[in-house]
């Protein structure tokens, strides 16, 4: 596989985009471009933008809320629609939705504690460019590690993103107090997923599970060919 | 001028820190409080200049999200 162009972003505080960024080039072969978050553009011709997880200006205000309103965001959204795929994961979901690109917020977790584990997901949309390469209703392993990873929106949104296929991952187990246990939602055009669980930190034997990995491939394989 | 914006979550939505709050109250042997709701004070000080309809864009764009939070301006004589 080559040619396929990746673009990380790093704010102050993020801490898994060193992850995102290895993960991107073990499954694509190409190290993907970072970016920085003061940057007022994207590097051209993107085939992928991906928000890391991490703690953003220390999460003050509301987590994701400065990030997302940073220089680099404006161009993140208007590559987002243009159609360029963005993915968000844990931190950068929370960035995603502070940033309006995906309905929602990620309110602080039920019981108000820090969960770091290997949870279960379900995959529930196998049809989008990052879950193609999932069996529909197959039930992965993906760690998390957030204290604001819980899923609220009002019940007509809910019903809406149920209804349009846009809940692509599901957890298994009641973990945060989520809407509906909602792990993971795709934009309308379905070119943006943000999801709390970190596929980049399952990808190879190593970390313990691989499971995370087919969502790089899926994408890579969508965005430049097998 | 100094402004104060009160930020608080709407009703309905989980308050898992104002449960905490009210939790450790009944801990502390505090009977009678029949609910906790934890919100943000945010104080500015601000040009006389600056217009109401500034403010608002200021809490409608950053200082409160509007999915799950609801504001209030209040204006404190200097």
């Amino acid at each position: 596989m080559t040619g396929f162009r990746a673009a990380v972003v790093t704010f102050p505080g993020s801490n898994c985009d060193r992850d995102m960024a290895d993960a991107l080039e073990k499954v694509s072969g190409a190290a993907p471009l970072r970016v920085w978050h003061g940057d007022a553009d994207l590097p051209e011709r993107l085939d992928f933008v991906a928000l890391p997880g991490g703690f953003s200006y220390g999460d003050y205000l509301r987590s994701g809320a400065i990030a997302s309103r940073s220089p680099i965001m404006r161009a993140v959204v208007a590559a987002a629609t243009r159609g360029v795929p963005v993915l968000g994961v844990c931190n950068g979901f929370q960035v995603l939705t502070e940033a309006g690109l995906l309905p929602g917020a990620l309110l602080r977790n039920a019981e108000m504690r820090f969960v770091c584990r290997e949870v279960p997901l379900r995959v529930e949309n196998t049809r989008s460019l990052f879950t193609a390469g999932y069996e529909a209703g197959e039930t992965i392993r993906i760690p998390v590690a957030h204290h604001d990873g819980n899923y609220f929106a009002d019940a007509a949104t809910l019903d809406r993103l149920e209804g349009e296929g846009r809940v692509a991952f599901r957890y298994a187990e009641h973990l945060n107090g989520s809407a509906r246990d909602i792990a993971g939602v795709l934009s309308e055009a379905g070119n943006v997923l943000g999801m709390m669980p970190h596929p980049e930190r399952a990808i190879e034997a190593a970390h313990g599970g691989t499971d995370g990995r087919r969502l790089f491939e899926s994408a890579v394989r969508g965005l430049v060919g097998a | 001028m100094k402004v104060r914006v009160h930020v608080s979550l709407k009703p309905g939505v989980l308050d898992p820190q104002g449960r905490a709050i009210h939790h450790s109250l009944e801990g502390l042997g505090f009977t009678g409080v029949n609910d906790v709701r934890a919100g943000r004070l945010i104080e500015l000080d601000v040009d006389e200049g600056v217009t109401d309809e500034a403010l608002d864009e200021m809490c409608r764009k950053l200082l409160a999200n509007m999915v799950i939070e609801n504001y209030r301006i209040e204006k404190v004589a200097a």
